[in-house]
């Protein structure tokens, strides 16, 4: 069935676990872009539960369309391309959630963030989880997992990071982590106090930042 | 169809035209006249609307739909003319995305026009004959400008929706852009900001062909009792060209033959498109005015809107409070995908409430007028979003 074909569902469907987490960072009334929207399933959350003014970025138009039908703000754009156009502290939050990592300039997108909203969120699966470190060092092979489900031939994904990484590039951006949880594979959550345990157990990190 | 006449304050005149007797007419500008951007003063004049649907108690309701260039205020039900169903018969109507038993729709037939508004083929009450190319030169503003007019002498303070394609987008976008505050949704399709060297090359033809039928009379054909209708056939087929797209072309009609099975090596119409195109030019000057042919492509070639703020199209949106959705269609080569995200690029740029849509039709321009599921799933969910949002009751 299409998305096209149920424009109200009856009942929401329990947010995604990395997505709630977000929800959870976003305070009420505030006003925010969500990149990389797909079908607009937290936007709405934000939106109906958290009365946000949400706004919606979509590569996918088939995505955008049923955003649209289902009375949401979205405009097909590209994060790599689109952010630009925003003017600075436009939005209370910018949200990148799991897309950074297969931007063509993650950086650049980091920046543009922290400069239309006044603080950015953003998601990623963590390419130091142990299970892809295994899958490395055992099978010798790109890594498969439950985050990282796409063999390396069709993935989007062409910036992996860990949450190491990641927190060495906010240092060199300037950019303040105001927040950051793991997800470890039971969806359980965890705080970054000892960061090498976090980069080891984590499968999924979402930052809060903002610029310095 | 429920036929609303409201009660309001503006003068009703009889309808100037025994065909559009079921018509409703308005007169301005008697004491007032219009200002136009011309700079001529006009007035008095008369606008010919039709409504559909009920105005509600707190007059919030209202959608306003924006014709375009060969458009009229006969959106839906038969047309008077015609005897066809109306330009939008899939949109407006009980159910439908514009849904009549919601919501209170007008379309005015915009000034210039030929279907009972003042235009070039009304008389002039200066010399008791035609304006002909005496009637001063009209622009989307001025169309804007004269809808304002009748809008407020219809109680409605704040419109709850201003809709329409092609020039209709145009006079959307003027809309939203000259009265901010009086528009809470806006749906601007298959449209752009300004008209592009290519579109206004397409008119010229168009204009150049109805000149140069000795039938037009320098203008005065009605004065001297003919119609430049060769020269108005020749500026639709042009113009119903660039309204469809190639594939859509080959699909209609591919090389088929007319009524034929071998070319005739004449110049008679062998081929199907040339039928079609031919029976388009003949049908549209049963029902069109060619001077307002000239007056209304002229208005779309004058369009800039970034132009009147300083040449930066975001300056017309700045703190908008108005909810833009913008609509474009894949295959639609006169107003491109393109041209309307860069409307949408500068509602960005002043972060201005807006969804964009691109719709995958093969049907080209005129794809907004017919039957696109897609676009008509996404036209109903922004309007209910919209209608949440302000606080209007479901059905």
């Amino acid at each position: 069935m299409s998305p096209l074909d149920s424009p109200k569902p009856a009942a929401r469907a329990p947010l995604r676990p990395d997505l709630a987490l977000i929800a959870e960072m976003v305070a009420p009334g505030s006003r925010v872009l969500d990149i990389g929207c797909s079908d607009g399933a937290l936007l709405e959350f934000l939106a109906q539960e958290r009365g946000v003014t949400a706004r919606g970025m979509e590569l996918a138009q088939k995505n955008v369309n049923a955003c649209v039908v289902r009375g949401l703000s979205v405009i097909q754009g590209d994060a790599d391309t689109d952010l630009v156009e925003y003017p600075s502290a436009a939005f209370d939050y910018a949200i990148l959630s799991l897309t950074l990592q297969a931007t063509r300039d993650p950086r650049q997108v980091l920046e543009q963030m922290v400069r239309i909203a006044r603080h950015a969120i953003v998601s990623f699966p963590n390419f130091g989880h142990w299970r892809v470190r295994m899958h490395l060092l055992f099978r010798g092979s790109m890594p498969v997992t439950e985050a990282l489900p796409e063999r390396w031939y069709e993935t989007p994904n062409i910036h992996l990071c860990t949450v190491r990484d990641f927190i060495a590039l906010c240092r060199d951006c300037g950019v303040e982590i105001e927040e950051a949880v793991v997800l470890n594979d039971r969806q359980h959550r965890a705080g970054l106090t000892t960061p090498h345990l976090a980069n080891l157990f984590g499968q999924k990190a979402v930052f809060r930042l903002k610029k310095d | 169809m429920v036929m609303d006449r409201p009660r309001t304050g503006g003068t009703r005149t009889a309808a100037n035209d025994a065909e559009l007797q079921r018509g409703l007419t308005m007169e301005f500008g008697r004491d007032t006249p219009l200002m136009l951007d011309c700079g001529v003063a006009l007035g008095p004049f008369t606008l010919a609307y039709q409504t559909y649907g009920t105005l509600n108690a707190e007059r919030s309701n209202a959608i306003l739909v924006c014709h375009a260039l060969t458009g009229d205020q006969y959106m839906t039900g038969i047309h008077p003319v015609t005897g066809k169903p109306g330009w939008w018969s899939l949109m407006v109507g009980p159910g439908l995305p514009l849904d009549t038993e919601r919501f209170f729709v007008i379309c005015v037939n915009v000034l210039g026009g030929c279907m009972g508004s003042t235009g070039p083929k009304s008389l002039n009450p200066a010399t008791g004959e035609p304006w002909a190319l005496d009637f001063p030169v009209i622009t989307v503003a001025d169309m804007v400008r004269a809808q304002k007019l009748l809008i407020d002498q219809l109680g409605i303070d704040r419109l709850f929706c201003v809709t329409g394609g092609s020039m209709g987008g145009m006079q959307v976008l003027q809309w939203a852009a000259s009265y901010p505050d009086k528009v809470f949704a806006a749906v601007p399709i298959a449209t752009a900001a300004r008209h592009t060297a290519q579109n206004i090359a397409f008119h010229e033809v168009g204009r150049q062909a109805i000149m140069a039928d000795l039938d037009w009379c320098g203008g005065r054909y009605l004065a001297e009792g003919r119609n430049p209708d060769r020269g108005l056939a020749v500026a639709r087929m042009t113009a119903h060209i660039t309204y469809l797209s190639e594939p859509a072309l080959h699909r209609k009609f591919g090389r088929r033959l007319q009524d034929r099975s071998s070319l005739t090596f004449g110049f008679e119409a062998d081929f199907q498109v040339e039928s079609y195109l031919r029976h388009q030019g003949a049908s549209f000057v049963q029902r069109f005015d060619a001077n307002s042919y000239l007056y209304i492509t002229r208005a779309m070639d004058y369009f800039d809107l970034a132009q009147e703020h300083g040449g930066k199209l975001a300056n017309a949106f700045r703190n908008t409070p108005v909810r833009f959705c913008v609509v474009s269609f894949t295959s639609d080569w006169l107003f491109p995908t393109s041209e309307n995200r860069s409307i949408v690029h500068a509602l960005n740029a002043c972060a201005a409430d807006v969804s964009f849509v691109e719709i995958a039709s093969d049907a080209g321009h005129d794809a907004f007028l017919l039957d696109e599921p897609e676009f008509s799933e996404t036209l109903a969910g922004f309007i209910a979003g919209c209608a949440e949002h302000r606080g209007l009751n479901g059905r």
